[in-house]
């Protein structure tokens, strides 16, 4: 299985179509100086070979719609075809963003129902609609801390506190909104360890960014506690709703004392994860935090809905993207959400729950080492291949490419970093019991292959469309542009 | 049960195998005094004929009027093959390719939309997207910041030339690393060159050229470029892509060329859509890869020596960075790029062109048409595809008065610009007709007859 | 193991210092570091006549894995640097204390209080696992 490279195979002169239109315009009245003179070297090809190659690219990926794939703390369920075409209606595709309001009203209907779900489901009382991805939202997160302590006029505040356990972006965010990072280790259960964080807070505290249940696969038993700590010292809590799948109406973050909570909806609300985006990363405050919210908010009255912008929100942390965020991504989570209703929800918690906790027993039947065994799994958990990798020579890394060989997408390995080569294993609720019955089996029999033939898996992948790849190669001779390989002469002016 | 395949024998099977009694119990470990049993303010669930009939009735009610927006969003023509193929499930449905040999497929389309970006703007390095033309601005400036060693300012410049949210994005952004953007003034619709004076004694890491400007007109792009480089500040370049095809790549501005092209990709297949999903895309010289904000993707070659693709230069991003990391984007717009990529494939450069040359031939027809009504002028040359008109009455008044006609008549400049009086930004793509510019011209004629008579 | 060369002076961030007969010290680092990063694929190195002062971040090394910060091990100021690892980042890893040395600092004065022997280092890495 190979396909080429699209300019591979362009062929100087050939135009086959039909959108461009027969008659060229005259650009003659641009000035010469600002004209382009050697044209883009875009490929020249018909639409036909577009098609295929396009096509036998899209042959090449593992996706939801063709192979299980348990990437812990991703939530790949499966993505609803409807909420696909109805998002992508003539209509809605085809408003302007800047188009009056009174030519929105079906659009912002669907999203100001949105932002009411999202308040049920997380408790908190405003909701903005407009951060574009899970990190865009703690980025408004953490931005609205700062603007309510500022606002206060308490500007020695200047640490947010970070569990060693979190995703990298959590700290990369508190970089960008001009934070210090302090990091606390978690204990040998999985829960923050308390008492580092009352060693850690004190004035300068701003806040803690905190993902429950945490990134172990575990909830975190004393959160209510470790909201008092934070309280008390005058930092915000911020919730990093990457694991809302596990909770969702079981418990609300606003009830766990969290100030403010990001919701991946490409993840909880199913929306495409589409090979790296889009993504929305909607954020939702209390009372509080409301006032700081991301411009724009859909907001109704008698005449409708409409926008509230600066001028209803002066406080407003401003805009965080040119329009309304990713609103066809929202569009998507609204028919989801719709789809399910409040009982849906539930059992989407109650499902992807069983499904871990039902694979974790499995697995430790089989023999592998659950990281946190003296733990209830949350929608997520963690297998350790420690004692493998260490009898065998075996890693994590050969188990998740044997697994590719065995069509299962491999579980998030070497994340957290905490437990060494460890699986991070997510079914999610719409995965079938015979599809959990033959990861286990599948994975049983890579430690068996384990003991007999190592060197079988250090070889894996073998059946995919390329073996393992060099790394240290693509990292030091870049080659990132076609036109500017430095092997073949330059092409482009 | 909607999207749970679990029969009742099969919950009580595995119930059985955990040794739980039921489903609510697996959550034994939240403290009671949270649990809750519902979530009453959701409603009930929908089946998916009822929600379909609810959309395609809230999206006909929307409909379609006819537009003459541009101001960052444009109504451009996408082929139907371009979608058709881009929500493919393989495409649709994969996660981000960590799996290199899992996810060949996303990885040689990005490689490829690196390759046809870097062509579109001279330079030699694309990231694989920002989230939008707005925010892949704020981050080529936070990447100029930390790229120029030249100087250790923390401020960049900019001009009330480039768009208005733009601005407001990127200052939102830069404020909590306490980078300051400083705005040039405009003459004439586009950056004031009589100003650079003003600003010859402070230090700046970069200067933000857009091209077209936001008015549309262009920008003396190789005499600012020249300027900046010869004060140790490196050039940002805020294109549109299509426009691209048309005019000098950023590479080719002034003696040097541009240091960093960034902008908005929705010109490249992207349908409307109220404002997103879009993609902005970041483009740099390679000496800055460094410091590239997002994911990047690189050919090498497997253990046999049989070509590939990886993610590359991973060591600068969140996951492994993490407070030290260029930028905290993880997720980006990898759908959107499927689709620019697909859409430049099959239109192709000369397709391209021919898109870009249309709209701005039909701009000036449209201005042609609009300038002969009394009192309506054309406040600065027509060189892109949009244009700004004065008004008799305020902008406002008219925006509104056509949209009752179900016409976008353009956006009101006046917030954001009240220097320029009753001003409107309107752009015709390819898209629109002669027809389509006639009964634009008739209704403004009979708004403004109204408007006189009242 | 990692190889620990006597005569030198080393940091808990896994630099090590020698002091050359002009006064200059020479700052890389360890075999130690370069084995927990990997292959190194890039070496960003400060520019000549940049003042440090010590504990300041200066240069970066990056493997496919891993960027860590380089810190100078001494105040002073960098009158050369590496120019062979611009094309073979590598030679950090192949030769740690010799060819794959970073840059060249002018210390401000003799201080070298943070520093340790390396009996001390091999103590330190044995103890940090």
């Amino acid at each position: 299985m190979h396909e080429p490279v699209i300019f591979e195979h362009s062929r100087p002169g050939r135009r086959a179509s039909s959108h461009a239109g027969h008659e060229v315009a005259r650009v003659d009245d641009l000035p010469a100086d600002q004209l382009r003179v050697t044209p883009p070297a875009l490929p020249e090809i018909s639409e036909l070979q577009a098609v295929r190659h396009f096509t036998r690219l899209s042959q090449l990926n593992f996706s939801i719609d063709t192979h299980f794939y348990p990437l812990g703390s991703c939530t790949m369920k499966y993505n609803p075809r409807a909420a696909n075409r109805l998002a992508m209606l003539p209509g809605f595709l085809g408003r302007h963003p800047l188009g009056p309001v009174e030519h929105g009203q079906g659009v912002l209907a669907c999203l100001w129902e949105l932002q009411e779900m999202l308040k049920a489901a997380t408790g908190m009382c405003a909701v903005s609609l407009t951060p574009m991805a899970g990190a865009q939202g703690e980025f408004a997160g953490v931005a609205m801390i700062r603007a309510y302590h500022r606002s206060r006029g308490d500007e020695a505040r200047r640490v947010i506190i970070v569990p060693d356990a979190a995703h990298g972006t959590n700290p990369a965010t508190a970089t960008m909104c001009g934070y210090d990072v302090r990091e606390i280790p978690t204990d040998s259960h999985g829960d923050v360890d308390l008492d580092a964080l009352r060693a850690a807070v004190g004035p300068d505290t701003a806040g803690i960014m905190l993902t429950n249940p945490s990134t172990l696969g575990v909830f975190e038993r004393r959160i209510e506690e470790l909201a008092g700590i934070v309280h008390a010292a005058g930092g915000l809590l911020y919730y990093d709703g990457a694991n809302m799948n596990a909770i969702l109406g079981r418990v609300l973050p606003a009830a766990m004392g969290f100030d403010v909570v990001h919701i991946n909806l490409h993840k909880t609300f199913s929306t495409p994860h589409g090979g790296g985006g889009p993504g929305s990363g909607i954020v939702a405050v209390n009372e509080r935090l409301a006032p700081f919210l991301p411009v724009p908010v859909v907001g109704r009255d008698a005449d409708g809905y409409r926008w509230l912008t600066e001028r209803e929100l002066p406080l407003s942390i401003g805009r965080l993207s040119a329009f309304m965020g990713n609103a066809g991504i929202l569009l998507r989570a609204y028919v989801y959400m719709r789809m399910l209703g409040a009982e849906g929800m539930r059992r989407v918690s109650g499902y992807a729950t069983l499904n871990a906790n039902y694979l974790m027993t499995k697995l430790q039947a089989a023999g592998f080492e659950a990281a946190y065994p003296d733990r209830r799994a949350s929608h997520e958990f963690i297998v350790s291949l420690r004692k493998v990798a260490k009898e065998t020579g075996v890693t994590a890394m050969d188990f998740a490419k044997a697994l590719l060989d065995r069509g299962y997408h491999a579980p998030t390995t070497y994340f957290p970093l905490l437990v060494p080569e460890c699986l991070l294993i997510e079914p999610t609720e719409t995965e079938s019991l015979e599809e959990l019955d033959g990861f286990a089996a599948a994975l049983a029999g890579i430690r068996e292959l384990a003991y007999r033939d190592a060197g079988e898996l250090k070889a894996a992948p073998r059946r995919m469309p390329v073996r393992r790849l060099d790394d240290v190669r693509a990292a030091r001779d870049l080659d990132v542009n076609w036109h500017g390989r430095r092997a073949t002469p330059d092409t482009h002016a | 049960m909607p999207f749970i395949p679990h029969t009742d024998a099969e919950t009580a099977s595995m119930l059985g195998a955990i040794g739980a009694s039921d489903i609510d119990s697996l959550f034994d470990e939240i403290p009671p005094q949270l649990r809750i049993a519902g979530l009453p303010g959701v409603g009930p669930g929908f089946p998916e004929a009822g929600i379909t009939r609810l959309m395609i009735e809230r999206a006909e009610r929307d409909g379609r009027p006819l537009c003459f927006i541009g101001a960052g969003s444009y109504d451009h023509y996408i082929p139907a093959a371009v979608w058709e193929v881009a929500t493919r499930g393989e495409f649709y449905s994969a996660y981000t390719p960590y799996q290199a040999e899992a996810s060949q497929g996303t990885l040689q389309l990005i490689y490829e939309y690196q390759s046809m970006m870097a062509s579109l703007t001279g330079l030699d390095v694309s990231n694989a997207s920002m989230y939008d033309g707005a925010t892949a601005f704020a981050e080529a400036c936070l990447m100029a910041v930390r790229a120029n060693r030249k100087t250790r300012a923390r401020r960049v410049l900019t001009t009330r030339a480039l768009a208005p949210v733009y601005r407001d994005v990127a200052r939102m952004m830069l404020a909590g690393q306490g980078i300051e953007l400083v705005e040039l003034p405009l003459g004439e619709g586009r950056t004031d060159l009589a100003a650079l004076g003003n600003v010859e004694n402070h230090e700046f890491a970069a200067l933000a050229i857009p091209q077209p400007a936001f008015l549309g007109t262009l920008e003396a792009v190789d005499e600012l470029t020249d300027w900046a480089h010869a004060r140790n500040m490196l050039v940002i370049a805020v294109c549109n892509p299509l426009m691209l095809a048309l005019l000098k790549p950023p590479r080719q501005w002034g003696s040097a060329g541009a240091d960093i092209a960034c902008g908005e990709g929705q010109p490249l297949g992207i349908p409307m859509s109220s404002g997103g999903p879009y993609f902005g895309f970041l483009v740099c010289r390679e000496p800055l890869v460094r410091q590239m904000p997002g994911r990047i993707v690189g050919r090498t070659v497997d253990i046999e020596g049989k070509p590939g693709f990886t993610l590359t230069l991973q060591a600068r991003e969140q996951h492994i960075r993490r407070s030290k990391a260029t930028s905290n984007i993880c997720t980006n717009q990898g759908l959107m790029v499927t689709a620019a990529t697909i859409f430049m494939s099959m239109v192709g450069a000369e397709g391209i062109r021919r898109m870009a040359a249309a709209s701005h031939a039909n701009t000036r027809a449209l201005v042609a048409a609009l300038t002969r009504l009394p009192g309506v002028r054309l406040a600065f040359p027509v060189f892109g595809h949009e244009a700004v008109l004065q008004l008799p009455r305020p902008a406002a008044e008219v925006v509104s008065a056509m949209s009752a006609r179900r016409i976008l008549a353009g956006f009101d400049l006046a917030p954001d610009y009240p220097e320029l009086g009753n001003a409107l930004l309107v752009c015709a793509t390819e898209m629109r007709t002669a027809e389509d510019i006639d009964r634009y011209t008739d209704a403004l004629g009979s708004v403004l007859a109204a408007g006189r008579a009242a | 193991m990692s190889d620990v060369q006597a005569g030198l002076r080393y940091t808990r961030d896994h630099e090590w210092v020698r002091t050359e007969a002009d006064g200059t010290v020479v700052v890389g680092i360890t075999d130690h570091a370069q084995h927990q990063l990997g292959e190194l694929v890039f070496v960003e190195l400060p520019d000549s006549g940049r003042t440090l002062t010590a504990g300041e971040a200066c240069a970066v090394v990056e493997s496919v894995k891993a960027a860590s910060d380089v810190y100078a091990p001494v105040a002073g100021t960098v009158v050369a640097t590496n120019a062979a690892l611009d094309g073979q980042p590598n030679l950090v890893n192949a030769s740690p204390f010799g060819d794959g040395w970073l840059f060249r600092l002018k210390p401000d004065a003799s201080d070298a209080s943070r520093l340790l022997d390396a009996a001390a280092y091999t103590d330190f890495i044995a103890a940090e696992g």
